[in-house]
């Protein structure tokens, strides 16, 4: 495609210094010999600036995970996740974790883009890995974390280039307990009780209704179980395969993947028309 | 076949509606609690409203040594007349006291987009450091409303998605309220609502508080009559009435600050009193 850059290219009014400018760095440069470096940031800088159709930004997700539920309870957080990784409508992943941890103290459930999930745990271990230092005693907590993953989202949905998640951030400090989320957008906040996507209409009116602040280890699993099952039968993207993480002051366990019994049963699942004379 | 697939928009409305009124020598602005995004509601706890100033070390000693000298009785009662009441010696002090009373006396409400608002507090409160290390004061509140204006019209061409009114004293402590578009267009008025239940709010404050009108020469104050207690009242009804017809209104939490310069004074002898009045969370039925 031919365009303006191209043009001043021919007539060597772009320099190589010109390509520091633009960001390329000095390993890029000196690694393809200009022409060809000249070349590649054209057909890069060409897909800026055309229509969003050749674009290099994420304008759709891939492969995408379903809800997540964290809820805070008596000892810390616990947090739920399934499995699946969705390619369009295709459940074409079953074995995706989708909850990590961050850190010492946080945790940290992603649904939507799996890839892009992937890479902001690149961007977590690259942050707790500069903020280390030896016997300072300092380390992130998730207040931290929870604060990083806002300016991420946001600066990159600024960029028009947004990582196309939600995520939930929980975790315990000080005696202190901490659940958040972020969209994809940036917009966050902090609750008792959180849950992304099918889970914020499915699960969290469970969670109004039956979460109190002194829920045991026992209750706080069930009533996300509870939820889980919920999904499950209502939301087409879930499967029946799942994981539940719990971090408290002591540390953080992410419990092996499991099913949840089901009951398929009900008479509306049997004869979904009865009771409904005259539609199909 | 047309593509089928989600998209997305930079932006988003998670609505709330904030409200302030500004009267003689008081300011009283109030928001909901309730964020929102379509017709799902995201957290029924949620603050709107912020607060734009750091106590300095030296704000602190000048309210304990006020209050040292003044004595509770008299510094809970309202400045103009202290100023009546006060001898040679306070009246020296006055400027500090100024200074001081000034000080904390500019607190935003915003609706619109979440994510916009708490960039846009993060710009003014850095701001306002730097404001503080370059001026040895904190910024007043109508230099504060035209730094708010200023960057809201930075980003006039990808705005951030906010509505504010921003409420204080001035420098002679009479309230005022300055309302605000996305874009920085601003005014000061004697009261204001914003937000998703502004529709509904403002026609009944305008019933209420008959305001002079804005084109009347010579210019007559726009700050209301009422008393505190009268517009605290009056904002909880506001809150109460646009909660029956907008769903992203809640009034079952709502936050109220409240201060003049008699409670600026008042707080220093009681911080529970204090944390009771300035932030009041509301609890309607």
């Amino acid at each position: 495609m031919p365009s303006c850059l191209s043009w001043l290219q021919n007539r060597s009014l772009v320099s190589t210094a010109g390509l520091y400018a633009f960001g390329l760095s000095s390993d890029a440069i000196n690694l393809l010999s200009v022409n060809q470096s000249a070349k590649a940031l054209f057909q890069a800088m060409d897909s800026l600036l055309s229509p969003e159709g050749d674009s290099q930004r994420t304008q759709y997700p891939y492969v995408t995970g379903t809800s997540v539920i964290g809820i805070k309870y008596k000892d810390g957080i616990l947090m739920a996740a399934d499995m699946g990784g969705s390619y369009g409508s295709t459940i074409r992943y079953k074995s995706v974790e989708r909850l990590k941890q961050v850190g010492k103290h946080s945790l940290l459930g992603a649904s939507g883009e799996i890839s892009d999930f992937q890479e902001i745990l690149k961007y977590l271990d690259e942050l707790i890995l500069h903020d280390n230092m030896w016997d300072d005693g300092n380390s992130l907590g998730p207040k931290e974390v929870h604060n990083y993953l806002t300016r991420v989202m946001y600066n990159r949905r600024n960029k028009f280039d947004p990582l196309w998640n939600s995520l939930v951030i929980g975790g315990v400090k000080n005696g202190q307990k901490y659940l958040g989320s972020v969209s994809m957008i940036g917009v966050h906040f902090e609750d008792d009780h959180v849950a992304t996507g099918f889970g914020n209409h499915l699960a969290r009116p469970i969670l109004r209704e039956e979460w109190r602040e002194d829920l045991s280890f026992e209750e706080g699993v069930k009533l996300l179980e509870k939820c889980m099952r919920n999904l499950l039968y209502r939301d087409r993207s879930a499967v029946n395969k799942l994981q539940i993480a719990k971090i408290t002051e002591e540390g953080l366990t992410i419990s092996q993947p499991y099913s949840l019994k089901t009951f398929w049963n009900f008479a509306a699942f049997q004869n979904p028309t009865v009771g409904a004379e005259g539609s199909w | 076949m047309p593509k089928e697939h989600a998209n997305w928009s930079p932006y988003d409305n998670n609505g709330g509606t904030c409200v302030a009124i500004a009267g003689a020598d008081y300011c009283v602005i109030a928001a909901d609690t309730r964020m929102s995004t379509g017709y799902s509601i995201l957290t029924r706890d949620y603050s709107k409203i912020c607060k734009l100033k750091l106590e300095s070390l030296m704000e602190k000693r000048i309210r304990n040594w006020l209050f040292a000298y003044l004595g509770v009785e008299l510094a809970s009662q309202s400045f103009r007349r202290i100023k009546d009441k006060c001898d040679f010696q306070v009246y020296l002090c006055r400027f500090m006291v100024w200074e001081y009373l000034r000080a904390d006396k500019s607190f935003m409400a915003s609706s619109g987009f979440q994510a916009d608002v708490k960039a846009l507090q993060k710009v003014l409160s850095s701001r306002h450091l730097i404001y503080q290390h370059q001026h040895n004061k904190q910024m007043s509140c109508p230099a504060m409303a035209q730094l708010l204006s200023n960057t809201l019209y930075y980003k006039r061409f990808f705005p951030y998605y906010a509505f504010n009114v921003l409420g204080g004293l001035d420098s002679e402590g009479k309230g005022c309220v300055f309302t605000y578009d996305a874009v920085g267009s601003y005014e000061r008025v004697g009261y204001s609502a914003q937000g998703s239940g502004a529709t509904l709010i403002t026609p009944f404050l305008d019933n209420q508080l008959k305001s002079p009108s804005p084109l009347l020469l010579p210019a007559k104050d726009a700050v209301t009559p009422l008393s505190e207690a009268e517009a605290i009242d009056l904002v909880k009804t506001c809150f109460s009435s646009a909660t029956e017809r907008d769903i992203y209104t809640v009034s079952s939490y709502i936050l109220v600050f409240s201060f003049s310069y008699a409670f600026a004074l008042s707080r220093g002898v009681n911080e529970s009193s204090r944390d009771q009045k300035i932030n009041t969370r509301l609890e309607l039925d």
